[in-house]
């Protein structure tokens, strides 16, 4: 794929975030400029109280920023109300948490199942879509385990293809190995770079610079200042 | 739009499913919050239905007790302050009538051989109160000649007996009421009389003939009785009747008198009744509220538990109302849960209630309505909050405690 028909359909402009601490405000996020195109693989590498997490939740739409515009596919998400915010997180954006975040009471069919049932999809079809789902993250006989029932690995790819059965436009994924051993960790970065050769948008948020040396493009986040990192070596 | 339908009711199955399953995942906790709701539904239910079981046995014994009667009671006018006996009998003339018992009262000191008491309740009546009330137990009763002559005859009931004739008859004896001797001619027992003037103005210890009554108390007017009417007669009807007679009697005075049918007895005993109920269904429904705070405490307890899991929710694309409807379908599930187990304990315990009082069961549709209604509006009401504080919670801050 060449860079002239990649579309840059993710846009942030001098994005500024001030937390009230108290007394004072904290400046989290400093003139953030950032663009995405789509099929790009980026991860945001910074140390722990840098403001990647406030990033990341800006970019998943869980927050808005204090100053500063980002507009998703055309969309400024400044304008949006919580509910129109709480669709468009179910249409764009897959979360991927640290420790999977499934739900205990629900089997990895049922937890893969969950964004449909907030889109409103019928059961046949959602059922149909999370085993596809689950068959394509290697998980297709573990479809009625309980997440207390599965090795992190695999909980870590429920997680993955819970995030994915919405198909959303961008996969954004907080510290993806930050709870597994380095095994499994790299079999879950392959995943991902399988995903990113289908197509997919994928950021990666991540404090570990050899995790994040598995996107292609790395920027890195201090104190609030984001800098480019230039391209790196496909993973 | 039908697709949108389509999809909420797809979403509030998933909902349900979900409740149950995590009203299931925390058995213990659930059972007990179900139980305060359990218990003020079955309180309700069990007083509705036995309260409404005793007023059905009381007011059919009422009816029954007064079927066919009026109680006339005659404050008088400067003119005429109460019926003579001629006016007794042109009463007793009309067709409706069957016939009229006066009562007259008093309070007299009894004496007998060496002993006496003071203030017995003796009370006139005539010969036409034994022909519809069976209360002799043996003796004779007081006839038309003993009314006529104002004979000193009395009958006289077991506690009499007791007090003044331990070991002797006392068919024969002599008693003295207020100082005068009265033969003693028979024995009463008003114990099993449907008499609804004795529901009025109360049981008496000794009867006598009530002209000799009018005497002792120096009147020659009655002003309270009781008046039978004649089979079939509608006793509205009837009253209306007597009052135009009375009133010409009367001279057209006003308020001279008033005419007690029991239909207006029976009203203001249900109403009686049915403010006793609404009382004790008040009183049970405080324990319903207890259940619901219950309610309330358990869903803030779940949804400070379950923060993480509603912050991922909402990173997954649910909307506040998706949230909020789940938590309230909990809160009805677990109450509503209760309030249909509470319907079948308070039925139970109202069946048995009535078979140790010995009145009827009935199963009172209004009572399951209200036990069901009230124990869902509570977890409705009381699920509000914490459901409307979980769909509040910031998606951020709900993950951050992860």
């Amino acid at each position: 794929m060449s860079e002239n028909i990649m579309e840059a359909f993710f846009e942030m402009k001098k994005i500024n975030k001030y937390y009230h601490m108290g007394e004072e405000d904290v400046h989290v996020l400093k003139d953030v400029d950032l663009t995405v195109r789509e099929g790009e693989y980026l991860s945001v590498l910074g140390p722990s109280g840098s403001g990647k997490s406030t990033l990341m939740n800006i970019i998943g739409c869980l927050d808005v920023a204090s100053e500063g515009s980002y507009t998703l596919h055309g969309v400024p998400i400044e304008d949006l109300t919580d509910v129109e915010l709480a669709h468009l997180r179910s249409r764009e954006i897959g979360f991927i948490f640290q420790n999977s975040q499934l739900l205990p009471r629900l089997n990895a069919q049922k937890n893969v199942e969950l964004p449909l049932i907030y889109a409103g999809v019928a059961p046949k079809e959602r059922h149909k879509r999370a085993q596809a789902m689950l068959e394509r993250v290697g998980l297709a006989d573990r479809m009625d385990h309980y997440p207390n029932q599965l090795s992190g690995g695999q909980q870590q790819r429920v997680a993955i293809a819970r995030a994915l059965v919405g198909n959303p436009t961008i996969l954004l994924a907080d510290e993806p190995t930050g709870a597994l051993d380095q095994k499994t960790g790299a079999q879950v970065m392959d995943l991902f770079a399988e995903l990113n050769r289908e197509g997919r948008t994928i950021i990666m948020i991540t404090h570990d610079m050899h995790i994040a040396a598995h996107a292609k493009r790395v920027v890195h986040i201090i104190d609030g200042v984001l800098t480019e990192g230039g391209e790196t070596a496909d993973a | 739009m039908r697709k949108k339908i389509r999809s909420v009711l797809v979403m509030l199955r998933e909902c349900v499913a979900m409740s149950v399953s995590n009203i299931l995942g925390n058995r213990v906790r659930s059972f007990l919050t179900i139980l305060g709701i359990m218990i003020g539904v079955t309180a309700v239910i069990a007083l509705i239905t036995t309260v409404s079981g005793v007023s059905g046995a009381l007011s059919s014994s009422f009816s029954s007790m007064g079927a066919g009667t009026l109680m006339v009671s005659v404050t008088g006018s400067d003119l005429k302050t109460g019926m003579t006996t001629d006016d007794l009998n042109e009463l007793t003339e009309m067709d409706e009538i069957d016939g009229i018992t006066p009562t007259v009262s008093l309070s007299a000191r009894v004496s007998y051989g060496g002993s006496y008491q003071s203030s017995i309740s003796v009370a006139g009546k005539n010969a036409y109160y034994f022909y519809t009330n069976d209360v002799k137990l043996r003796g004779r009763t007081l006839n038309i000649v003993d009314e006529d002559n104002m004979s000193y005859v009395c009958m006289i009931n077991q506690d009499i007996i007791d007090d003044f004739f331990f070991g002797i008859d006392p068919v024969g004896e002599t008693l003295y009421i207020s100082g005068i001797p009265f033969y003693v001619v028979g024995i009463f027992s008003d114990e099993n009389t449907e008499s609804l003037a004795s529901a009025f103005t109360g049981s008496s210890d000794i009867l006598i003939p009530y002209t000799t009554a009018l005497k002792m108390n120096n009147e020659g007017e009655v002003t309270s009785f009781t008046v039978y009417l004649a089979d079939g007669v509608d006793s509205d009807t009837a009253a209306d009747k007597i009052e135009d007679k009375m009133d010409a009697m009367f001279s057209y005075e006003d308020d001279c008198f008033t005419i007690t049918t029991m239909s207006s007895v029976e009203d203001t005993m249900n109403e009686m009744l049915s403010m006793m109920t609404m009382l004790l269904a008040g009183i049970a429904s405080i324990a319903l509220v207890v259940g619901g705070i219950g309610i309330m405490n358990m869903m803030l307890t779940t949804v400070t538990e379950r923060t993480v899991e509603i912050g991922l929710k909402k990173a997954l694309g649910a909307i506040p109302w998706q949230i909020q409807i789940q938590f309230l379908i909990e809160s009805f599930l677990l109450s509503i849960i209760g309030g249909l187990v509470g319907v079948a304990f308070g039925l139970i315990l109202s069946y048995i209630l009535c078979q140790v009082m010995g009145t009827t069961f009935v199963i009172s549709a209004g009572a399951i309505a209200l036990g069901v209604g009230f124990s869902a509006a509570v977890g409705i009401v009381f699920g509000w909050a914490p459901a409307r504080k979980a769909s509040r919670l910031n998606p951020i801050d709900a993950l951050r405690s992860m």
